[in-house]
């Protein structure tokens, strides 16, 4: 997979690449509104990660010219634009997904993750990871072949670890992805942590050859035993 | 009341006060003319009277008033010696009325061929309730004269003279900063609506400037501490994924990126507030708050089961027009508040009515309300709270002027009235 990163702010730039290339991406970068323009006339790419303020023209210009040119790959606006605006504009241009900065890798991955599945060719509605398998469509979770009752909530937490699997989840990140952002007062964090606890106990059940692992303070990481 | 009344209406009152303050003096003043009038015309009499007595003796003795309004009897020397002339009011029996009525009355004694006679003098007066009745009758009148003509006036011309001021208020009540609708003045004679038309459009300008600016500023504010403050937390998550950190240093690190997340929320609801504050929500649809209630307490459900609470709900269709976004915000705030301030156990009842929304939750001592819906006040010492939610609420509700409450009733009552 094949992506490229349209960012003017070098740390922002090396931070996303750093984090996509772990995920063994092909992963390239421009820094301005030209070079972007250059690299996009010459390449395909699955996925283009686009922030909106670039020296030298804007991001939503660079998005015209890419649907113009029949470019079929995925569109991720990372804009610190956090207004609503921008996001409609953006979205009616084309875009796939809109998202504003600061986020957490776990949410980067988890949006490139899907933006890039439904891209591909047949659409597979299943990841799976070691003997856990999910099923987006349907929703369920199969450990070893058979299912595995879990409610919604367990599900979409699932998901976002399988979708981060071998990455270190911030907490915060996950609660805002599950529960919605804008969690700014249902803050102490404690109940995510009885949710993890029924999936952990039902993993473990049914012999899930993955595991749940809470990281000091920071968060939580889904690896294979 | 409209400034035309107001002045009108003043004008009537001290109009009152001084025509009845003058009608007061004019009274005493006339009737102190009539007797001053009446007085010598009993003197001539007197004199007259006095004049022909001496010359007719028969004149001497007449005891009763009769036709010539007088009488005369004799009296003692010694009586006479100590008398002075005297005027009286008195009442007298009048043929004509067939009543008593007021005269005037003058007592004198003279002496005609030694002997010495008591002579009264009478004249009919004016009859002073027929003279107070006939002045306020008049004046009642004169009053009317006076005021209806400046009301009517008021209303025509003033109107006329007025109408560049009213225009000038027509617009500027209509007048939104965020819309680019002008503001266009009349032309007028007049100094002062020249100099009014001229400060206004000075005025709006500015304010069109300071909020383009502020605007430019909330979003460049946005932009420039987003992206450091994305670096900063996306650098930490690279620190974090190290395999070789003990727990003193992971405990570190959470504890920074806890507080840039902190920031971030800090930065989000400031911004938000901003946008509120500047219209910047503008686009408005009818929104069944029923429906956002129910979806957000079905998303909270693992938080309420966490927290052990009880939630009673009663939830009526409520649709309201306001911008969706801002409903969603509202209605999630004071819910996520509740749930966050309610200790483990304790019960809320949410009701939405279709003209009021409700939420009480258990707690044991009231707010402070003077403080509660100002910013970064935080009445609990919960360290994740950035201490804007309710005041989004608050900047919520002013926006579309509903109003918000709150009251402590042995739990804690959070209401919104939508009118």
């Amino acid at each position: 997979m094949k992506l490229l990163i349209i960012e003017d702010e070098p740390g922002m730039r090396d931070n996303l690449q750093q984090s996509l290339v772990k995920d063994n991406y092909v992963v390239e970068t421009a820094a301005d509104y030209h070079s972007a323009r250059e690299k996009i006339g010459v390449y395909e790419y699955d996925c283009i990660l686009l922030d909106i303020g670039l020296p030298g023209g804007t991001g939503l210009e660079l998005l015209k010219e890419l649907k113009q040119n029949g470019h079929n790959g995925a569109v991720l606006i990372v804009s610190a634009k956090d207004s609503i605006e921008d996001k409609v504009k953006g979205l009616n241009l084309g875009a796939d997904d809109y998202l504003p900065k600061p986020f957490h890798f776990a949410e980067l991955h988890a949006r490139v993750k899907s933006l890039l599945r439904r891209r591909s060719l047949g659409g597979t509605e299943t990841i799976s990871f070691g003997n856990v398998q999910l099923d987006t469509a349907k929703r369920t979770v199969h450990i070893n072949g058979s299912t595995v009752a879990v409610n919604r909530k367990e599900y979409d937490v699932l998901l976002y670890m399988v979708m981060n699997a071998n990455r270190l989840v911030n907490k915060t990140a996950l609660a805002e992805h599950v529960w919605g952002d804008n969690i700014d007062e249902a803050n102490s964090f404690d109940f995510i942590y009885s949710q993890i606890k029924n999936l952990r106990r039902k993993l473990r059940c049914c012999d899930a050859n993955v595991e749940l692992k809470a990281v000091y303070g920071i968060g939580y990481k889904l690896s294979e035993l | 009341m409209k400034l035309l009344n107001y002045t009108t209406s003043y004008f009537a009152v001290i109009l009152l006060l001084v025509i009845s303050v003058w009608a007061v003096v004019y009274y005493y003043t006339m009737l102190d003319e009539i007797y001053d009038s009446i007085d010598d015309g009993l003197d001539n009499q007197k004199q007259l009277i006095i004049r022909n007595a001496s010359a007719d003796t028969s004149l001497l003795n007449k005891a009763d008033f009769g036709e010539g309004g007088y009488r005369i009897h004799q009296i003692p020397a010694e009586t006479a010696v100590l008398f002075s002339d005297s005027y009286t009011d008195t009442l007298m029996y009048m043929e004509n009325e067939d009543e008593y009525e007021p005269v005037r009355l003058l007592k004198t004694v003279f002496n005609a061929h030694g002997n010495y006679y008591s002579l009264e003098v009478a004249t009919s007066m004016v009859e002073e309730d027929d003279l107070v009745n006939s002045l306020v009758y008049a004046l009642v009148w004169l009053y009317l004269g006076i005021v209806l003509p400046v009301l009517l006036l008021n209303n025509f011309l003033l109107r006329k003279v007025w109408k560049p001021f009213y225009r000038l208020l027509g617009q500027l009540k209509r007048f939104r900063l965020d819309k680019p609708e002008p503001i266009t003045t009349e032309p007028s004679r007049i100094e002062e609506f020249q100099m009014l038309n001229a400060t206004v459009q000075k005025m709006v300008q500015n304010s069109r400037d300071t909020y383009a600016s502020q605007k430019d500023f909330t979003e460049n504010a946005a932009h420039e501490l987003q992206t450091p403050l994305a670096i900063a937390i996306n650098k930490l998550e690279h620190l974090a994924e190290h395999n070789d950190l003990n727990e003193e240093q992971l405990g570190l690190l959470s504890s920074a990126m806890d507080h840039l997340d902190k920031l971030t929320r800090l930065n989000r609801s400031l911004l938000l507030l901003s946008k509120i504050e500047n219209h910047q929500y503008h686009e408005l649809k009818v929104v069944n708050l029923r429906i956002i209630v129910e979806n957000l307490l079905n998303d909270m459900g693992t938080q309420v089961q966490y927290k052990e609470l009880l939630i009673n709900q009663q939830l009526e269709d409520c649709p309201i027009e306001m911008n969706e976004e801002l409903a969603r915000i509202m209605v999630t705030n004071i819910i996520k508040n509740a749930v966050f301030h309610t200790a483990k156990g304790g019960a809320i009842h949410i009701m939405l009515l279709n003209d009021s929304f409700i939420v009480t939750n258990t707690g044991d001592v009231a707010l402070e309300t003077k403080h509660l819906f100002l910013r970064f006040n935080k009445q609990s010492n919960a360290k994740h709270s950035t201490g804007l939610g309710l005041s989004i609420v608050k900047a919520i509700t002013d926006l579309y002027h509903f109003s918000l409450q709150y009251r402590f009733e042995n739990q804690h009552i959070l209401q919104i009235r939508f009118c």
